[in-house]
């Protein structure tokens, strides 16, 4: 059991490790339709190599939904659409941006939260350093660098 | 015998580094001279020890002793005498002997570079090393032994990954944790201030030097690990945000704030608490890297082979030395003491540096986490990826940018902030000036063209007026700290303008080739001209012939090969570029599209992208430049 | 107080890795939840695989729970579950074989080869169909109830311990 895992995890390796390009020549319609699609493609995950988008993955699934992204966007679907299109079959995991709900508000909003508490931290330090006699002086005024 | 030989090395290995961190700890304590001043030469046996140990599993691979499982498992007979010595490191078990390697030649280092400080200060540090080294043989000992036999030996190896038989992935590592390692110096001596209750600004000008050289060849490593990616991979991605590469990124982000806040605890006795904080971050964050790559708890493509037995020792080590180091903060972290300031001085312009710095560090870790906790917390299955770092980076970087030509302009203690922001502003405007006329000239990506020029010119300006203005005060007093200074925020200048550059003007095409079949892409043509099969050393490869031009000229041919490793799996893709100082151009081979000789190309046009690595090797450059600098020379006891 | 916050962070973190680290021993760490479940199936519309011991029609699955097997002969894992597949199919339980990116002779020769324990296969030779259900690799297995709504979904190869504590208690549910 433990080398069957071990070698589905080394074919993912050798798959998902970009050995391949991962081409697709596309005759697209107008190159805005060409930047469209790359855009979209960069924000959707592939599944199978999860670290890499559809863009970029060359497994054969991430072939399958570029396809499938492009059928649906000449199908006149909006992005929104297309991305829940996936989301239906694939989970909210299939989006390479975490959608802004439930605990992702953790995600998005945490590294604001560090940044104000950090924030007061030194605030907080600047003025006890602020508050010390001399602080007005010139004490560094000898200092070269 | 040889690997037995080699085993036996890494147990005395063991012992040493077991002695090296008790007995010097115990002199430090108890004041017994004798006991302290056996630091260095078990320091040195170490090294000797550890060193046997590397050098007989390298034979062992030079040899093709497929008897050693690792051998056997990452080489064959076919693999180029240079791949022989870099697959020692290429899996898990080597590469931890390689991470030991590298700790004992810096406790080496510290242990010869090291006769200014007192005996006391000394023993510490080395024996602090020393137990992380112990931690690490036990770790390889115990769960990671290189040296296992594989009975009967197979006559033939399997291979090393061809991904990594290439001569950027032979250095990468090696500088990756010659920086990542070396963050245990600044940690060794945070651990021993805390121990010793006070903090001597003698101890951070010695340390300095230190993590200057750890902080320049960590980023030498991502740059190599960078550069490697883009011309391997085949697409032309240079940075994806893998949880393997955050785990390096964050040591950065966290080990460059470390460089700023010892220098003002040098030279202002300010902050000191938050420069050992910011040393223990340091190497924590190198060490959760290690605990990240091999422990299976991320998926990544770069991940070594997961064993939850060793997540579940790293993870015990991290806690004993995280752990143990925050204990010992929340107990003796020192009061804050050192001049004082205004709210306006150099002293507040880098607290905000290295705040910003720090949030982004914490931004990373908890983009890399977040999957994991979202599945332990039965959130579901979240993914987390470029959009989100990318994004969230900029955001946070945006405001360091516009004040890094504040800092060294800026003087300690007391300043005048409206009379350096008139010094600047012309330079400001002119940023601002280029970049609305780049917004509109773009073809695509119109924010990316202009933040690229604001930045690249503001940073670049901003740092010239600062060399103006110190030539004009000083009569041209620059010494080697100014210069590094200087080289490292110009090489933030040119990373900045490289990255956003080639993130918004890159031109790349798919296209389905016939031969004699022409392409245009940005200004240039990419004219195909068939594909040929040769044979390497290890390999056969399918090899295109592209010929580039721009207008009349032509400027060679290019040649990206499809490549079938002769130990099987599946093909890889070598891509081949024209490199320039404003451009590359770049190929990758597809797959056949006919029978006829047709073949699917990739063709890229991506501008800049060279001062990415540029960018990146000034300001390794600028942080080596640093310890060269007078200050560093003094007798460690002076003041 | 301000001291102890970064031990605190530290601890928290140190917890978030050790459930990370029990979570991931031995499963796959990557498989992602189906969001079919407790949903309608998606329709077969699908190509039947013609062999000579075949006997039913997609037709004949309406108002049949059945268990839904995605394979293709190029599929290592497959041959690795083939054993408990077979015995599922023995005990009286209706699998289907859904034969992704194959060609009907390698599926053909394949199943002649190792046996065939399906009642029926259907195929989807260039993997359009399966992305309506979701489908990203194989082998995968699907548990569809009598009322046609996706019960189950297993990704990576069976073991007889998921069929008797995973399977089996879905099936006896809703016959």
């Amino acid at each position: 059991m433990k080398n069957i895992f071990a070698a589905l995890l080394l074919l993912t390796g050798i798959l998902c490790s970009g050995t391949a390009a991962a081409l697709d020549p596309i005759d697209y319609h107008s190159p805005v339709e060409e930047q469209r699609f790359k855009a979209l493609a960069a924000e959707l995950r592939c599944v199978m190599c999860q670290n890499q988008s559809i863009a970029d993955s060359n497994a054969p699934i991430a072939h399958d939904l570029r396809m499938e992204v492009l059928r649906l966007m000449r199908e006149g679907r909006s992005d929104d659409e297309i991305k829940q299109y996936l989301v239906e079959r694939y989970t909210d995991f299939v989006l390479y941006e975490p959608p802004m709900r439930g605990g992702n508000w953790l995600l998005w909003m945490g590294p604001f939260v560090l940044l104000l508490i950090g924030g007061i931290a030194v605030t907080a330090v600047i003025r006890t350093k602020n508050k010390q006699p001399d602080a007005a002086g010139n004490g560094a005024a000898g200092e070269d660098w | 015998m040889l690997p037995e030989l080699g085993q036996m090395a890494l147990l005395i290995a063991f012992v040493l580094s077991l002695l090296l961190g008790t007995l010097p700890l115990w002199g430090a304590q108890r004041g017994n001279v004798a006991l302290q001043l056996t630091a260095r030469p078990l320091s040195f046996a170490l090294l000797a020890a550890v060193t046997v140990s590397y050098i007989l599993l390298t034979m062992a691979f030079v040899q093709h002793d497929f008897s050693v499982a690792y051998v056997a498992k990452n080489s064959n007979t076919l693999l180029p005498v240079m791949y022989q010595v870099s697959a020692v490191w290429g899996a898990h078990e080597g590469s931890l002997l390689l991470w030991v390697l590298t700790l004992c030649v810096w406790i080496a280092a510290v242990a010869v570079f090291s006769k200014n400080l007192p005996d006391v200060v000394h023993a510490r540090v080395l024996a602090i090393m020393g137990l992380v080294a112990l931690g690490f043989l036990a770790f390889t000992v115990i769960t990671s032994n290189p040296f296992e036999r594989m009975l009967p030996a197979p006559l033939e190896g399997h291979d090393l990954n061809p991904l990594l038989q290439d001569p950027g992935l032979i250095f990468h590592p090696p500088l990756l944790y010659i920086g990542y390692v070396g963050f245990s110096v600044a940690f060794a001596f945070a651990i021993a201030a805390l121990i010793e209750g006070h903090i001597d600004t003698r101890w951070i000008r010695w340390a300095r030097p230190w993590t200057n050289v750890a902080w320049a060849f960590l980023t030498l490593g991502i740059a190599l690990g960078s550069f490697w990616a883009y011309y391997e991979l085949g697409w032309g991605g240079w940075w994806f945000w893998d949880p393997v590469e955050n785990a390096s990124f964050m040591p950065w982000l966290v080990g460059a704030a470390l460089l700023h806040s010892q220098a003002t605890t040098e030279k202002r006795g300010s902050f000191s608490s938050w420069t050992l904080l910011l040393a223990i971050a340091a190497f924590s964050l190198s060490l959760l890297g290690t605990f990240l790559v091999r422990s299976g708890v991320l998926t990544s493509v770069h991940a070594f082979a997961s064993d939850p037995e060793r997540g579940m020792f790293i993870l015990a080590f991290l806690c004993c030395v995280v752990g143990g180091s925050l204990v010992l903060f929340a107990l003796r972290a020192p009061k804050e003491a050192g001049k004082p300031f205004q709210w306006q001085s150099r002293e507040s312009l880098l607290l905000l540096n290295n705040l910003l710095l720090t949030a982004a560090a914490a931004m990373v870790l908890l983009g890399t986490l977040y999957p994991l906790l979202a599945d332990a917390l039965g959130l579901g299955k979240v993914s987390v990826g470029p959009p989100y770092f990318g994004k969230l980076f900029l955001i946070l970087m945006a405001p360091l940018v516009l004040l890094i030509p504040f800092g060294p302009l800026s003087r300690w203690q007391r300043e005048n902030l409206s009379d350096i922001a008139r010094w600047l502003a012309p330079w400001l405007a002119l940023a601002v000036l280029i970049a609305v006329i780049a917004y509109f000239r773009a073809p695509q990506h119109p924010l990316k063209s202009a933040m690229a020029w604001f930045s690249g010119i503001w940073l670049a300006l901003g740092t010239a007026r600062f060399v103006w203005h110190r030539f004009a005060q000083s009569q041209g007093r620059f010494t080697a700290e100014i210069i590094g200074m200087v080289t490292a925020h110009a090489g933030v200048a040119v990373f900045c303008f490289g990255a956003l550059m080639t993130e918004g003007l890159s031109v790349e095409k798919d296209v389905a080739a016939k031969p004699g079949q022409s392409f245009e892409v940005g200004d240039y043509r990419f004219t195909f001209l068939g594909v040929t099969e040769v044979a390497g050393a290890n390999f056969i490869a399918q090899r295109g012939d592209i010929q580039i031009g721009i207008g009349e000229r032509h400027l060679g041919i290019l040649h990206p090969e499809k490549r079938q490793y002769a130990s099987g799996g599946s093909s890889m893709t070598e891509a081949d570029m024209h490199g320039g100082l404003t451009r590359d151009l770049y190929v990758a081979l597809g797959e056949p599209t006919d029978n006829a000789g047709g073949w699917a190309l990739r063709l890229h046009v991506k501008p800049f992208v060279r001062w990415i690595w540029f960018g990146a090797i000034l300001m390794a450059l600028g942080s080596l430049i640093v310890i060269f600098d007078k200050r560093f020379k003094r007798k460690g006891h002076e003041a | 107080m301000s001291r102890l916050l970064p031990l605190l962070a530290f601890i928290a973190l140190a917890l978030l890795l050790f459930v990370g680290v029990r979570m991931n021993s031995g499963k796959d760490n990557s498989a992602i939840p189906s969001p079919l479940l407790g949903k309608a199936a998606p329709e077969l519309l699908l190509p039947e695989l013609v062999l000579p011991e075949s006997h039913l029609g997609i037709a004949d699955l309406k108002g049949k729970a059945y268990v839904l097997n995605v394979w293709g002969s190029w599929c290592v894992s497959c041959r690795v579950e083939h054993p408990v597949i077979t015995e599922l199919a023995q005990s009286g339980i209706m699998v289907v074989g859904y034969n992704y990116k194959d060609s009907p002779e390698d599926a053909a020769r394949w199943l002649a080869r190792y046996g065939n324990p399906f009642a029926l296969v259907v195929q989807d030779r260039d993997g359009q169909a399966a992305l309506d259900w979701g489908i990203y690799g194989a082998p995968e297995t699907f548990v569809i109830d009598a009322a046609g709504v996706v019960r189950f979904k297993h990704i990576g190869p069976l073991t007889p311990e998921i069929v008797q504590e995973k399977i089996l208690p879905v099936l006896q549910e809703a016959p």
